[in-house]
């Protein structure tokens, strides 16, 4: 890579709000995989009575089942997320950055 | 590749012959050698001889003839570097996603998972929910940056505006105390696995041939061998979980109340099993709890043969998708674990045929701890389907053994050879060469290491992997790619107080110094470490990168910029070989 295009990319303002939307993206997803885990750790930590108690009374299931299931299926839908938004909004971006500089 | 042919032969010769005496000969003298192990296990082994297990066999044995197979087509794809390490970056992201899947699903995981909810219920949950929330992580973070920065090992990234000397050399090591440790786990599961299913065949013995295979696989077929294998393994894996879970589903009318109802029925603990937030019997420890839930999600992202798979793919999209293709498998597979460690309860808890002493527990049960699954596939399916799962377990450990030699291999050929002794100056010849001798010697040391530790007790092993995976690898990875203070001396400060921190709190903790050790209550009182660790080596990467005022952290900071635009946008990235 030439200093002349990275200088050239460095001053594009699309570069700047490239990794500005995806840093955001990256980390508001990670924080909300983190929050539901840990979430669901906290519980199991501090509050085991919840994690433990059955989902109706007929039941022997217990909540931390459901909601230990949902975490590994929400987890899966929002990397999905981020595949979608990736592909679909950066990508372009950056072939767009990368022509303009190239010029 | 004229060898391949007589490794096979030897190694069928080695299979069908219970007691083939030149393999014995062999084998003695390795382990006389080693340890004071004999080659015969007496535990484990029922009173009389069983029939030779020829499903297990005959399947096995078809899946070393297509492995091999592919291999030998493989070797004849390799000729460079690039080839041999990344698989000449052909490959695809469902591919790759396969393959991540392949190499993240372990026998332990697989046998591991099943085994603890059989035991103790819903506390094997914890465990299929802490692997898995760990790739969302790698895909947001890591994945594509690593694709864009690196070349064959995560080192090219850390050093990538750093030192390269002491930056590989920290990570080489971290990396291949990682990679050691768990081959001996998975060497020891895979001889106790195989001398248990087919006990004509010793322990030993099991462990020489998986040492011979992953040898053959990884120096002759590089990474596209090792893909390969990995690929199909993980489709045989997949579709024999799925099967045994639906075998389950079907044997209790498809109600999952029925399910848990039945496993709280015949438990011996009865609902407790369904209220076990910490090993049955054990006492609730919030702050344990807590350090193995970040112990098992930042350790995932640490792994080093996990890292690798992403300078297969051709680019970043494509390192992208296979996250997503590869956390939708692991996480219908850990599922399919439960269900299937549940079943076991329902199915081969209190059965004579499957259970060692039904006067002393109903639980315990021939073969050891990791049997569950393995009974249940009798239970469901006979014969016929006891031989499919057990030549899956086996073809499963043949191939993260196979990931993880190569991953070992590429820390010293291109870390330590090719960038420390050699400055970058080694010819990728040389480099190939002396990463396939680094294959046979890891390869060897793993044989050597899991005969020493037959008899020892592993069960430290996972902690000791993901700990240091966790405090060392994945920080420091971190740090380089999205902080631009970090300096030479930050990470190289903060990557050796990860590597020393997580070993010397795990031998003076429960599982080394009280159960391994016998030293009486344990210095210090959790088996897991990271809670301490991690965040000590976030502060001292912080403050000795701050206060490194040299000329070079400088330089490292100001080199930022043109890391970050090749991170964002893939200028200059490793490019996809044309062939």
């Amino acid at each position: 890579m030439s200093l002349l295009i990275a200088s050239k990319i460095q001053n594009n303002p699309k570069y700047l709000q490239l990794v500005k939307r995806r840093d955001t993206l990256s980390w508001t997803l990670s924080a909300a995989v983190c929050l539901m885990y840990f979430g669901f750790i906290l519980l199991i930590a501090f509050a085991p009575e919840v994690i433990t108690q059955p989902i109706s009374n007929t039941s022997v299931i217990p909540l931390g089942m459901l909601l230990g299931v949902g975490v590994i299926v929400a987890s899966a839908l929002l990397t999905g997320i981020y595949v979608f938004k990736a592909n679909g909004t950066f990508d372009p971006i950056v072939r767009e950055i990368v022509e303009e500089a190239s010029k | 590749m004229k060898n391949c042919p007589a490794t096979l032969l030897s190694l069928l010769a080695l299979l069908v012959s219970g007691a083939s005496q030149a393999a014995d000969t062999v084998s003695s003298a390795v382990v006389s050698a080693v340890a004071p192990a004999s080659a015969v296990v007496a535990a484990a082994v029922p009173a009389a001889e069983p029939p030779l297990n020829w499903n297990a066999i005959v399947m096995f044995l078809l899946f070393v003839g297509v492995t091999l197979i592919i291999t030998y087509w493989a070797a004849t794809r390799t000729k460079t570097a690039t080839d041999f390490y990344a698989a000449g970056r052909g490959v695809t992201g469902l591919q790759n996603g396969m393959a991540i899947a392949g190499d993240y699903m372990s026998a332990a995981s697989f046998l591991g998972i099943a085994a603890l909810v059989y035991m103790n219920g819903f506390y094997g949950l914890i465990f299929s929910v802490g692997w898995l929330v760990g790739w969302p992580i790698i895909l947001f973070l890591v994945a594509e940056r690593l694709r864009n920065l690196g070349k064959y090992t995560y080192a090219d990234v850390v050093s990538f505006r750093l030192q390269q000397g002491p930056i590989r050399v920290m990570a080489a090591v971290s990396s291949l105390i990682v990679v050691i440790w768990y081959l001996i786990g998975q060497a020891v599961g895979a001889g106790q696995l195989l001398h248990t299913l087919v006990p004509q065949i010793s322990y030993v013995q099991a462990i020489v041939v998986v040492g011979a295979l992953i040898i053959t696989y990884v120096t002759f077929g590089g990474m596209k061998a090792t893909t390969w294998v990995q690929i199909i393994k993980a489709g045989l894996l997949l579709g024999g979980a799925t099967m045994m879970a639906l075998g389950v589903m079907s044997h209790e009318g498809f109600s999952f109340e029925k399910l848990f109802s039945d496993a709280v029925a015949i438990h011996p603990k009865h609902l407790d099993i369904m209220k076990s937030v910490v090993p049955i019997g054990a006492k609730a420890n919030p702050i344990e709890s807590i350090s193995l839930g970040l112990t098992l999600m930042f350790g995932t992202a640490g792994l080093p043969h996990i890292l690798m798979r992403f300078f297969t793919v051709t680019d970043a999209k494509a390192a992208r998708k296979s996250v997503l293709y590869g956390t939708c498998f692991i996480g219908f597979f850990y599922i399919l674990t439960f269900i299937i460690g549940f079943g076991a309860i329902v199915l081969v808890a209190n059965q004579p045929a499957y259970v060692a002493d039904l006067s002393k527990s109903i639980l315990a049960l021939k073969g050891g701890g990791s049997m569950p699954a393995v009974y249940l596939s009798h239970a469901l399916g006979g014969d016929f389907f006891l031989g499919f799962i057990a030549a899956v377990a086996f073809a499963t450990i043949l191939a993260v053994v196979s990931g993880l030699t190569l991953a070992g291999a590429s820390a010293l050929s291109h870390d330590i050879y090719a960038s420390v002794i050699k400055k970058g100056k080694a010819s990728e010849k040389e480099e190939v060469w002396v990463s396939k001798m680094s294959v046979i010697g890891l390869g060897v040391v793993a044989v050597l290491l899991g005969i020493a530790f037959e008899k020892q007790n592993v069960a430290y092993i996972v902690a000791l992997t993901f700990s240091i995976a966790a405090c060392t690898n994945f920080p420091i990875l971190v740090l380089s790619i999205f902080w631009r203070g970090l300096t030479t001396r930050g990470a190289v400060l903060g990557g050796y107080t990860g590597i020393i921190g997580s070993i010397g709190l795990l031998i003076i903790g429960p599982t080394v110094w009280t159960k391994v050790l016998a030293m009486g209550p344990a210095i210090f009182p959790y088996d897991f470490p990271t809670f301490v660790v991690l965040p000590t080596v976030l502060i001292v990467a912080y403050i000795a990168s701050i206060t490194d005022n040299s000329e070079s952290g400088k330089k490292e900071k100001e080199a930022y910029d043109a890391q970050l635009i090749r991170a964002e946008t893939g200028l200059g990235a490793e490019a996809a070989a044309s062939h």
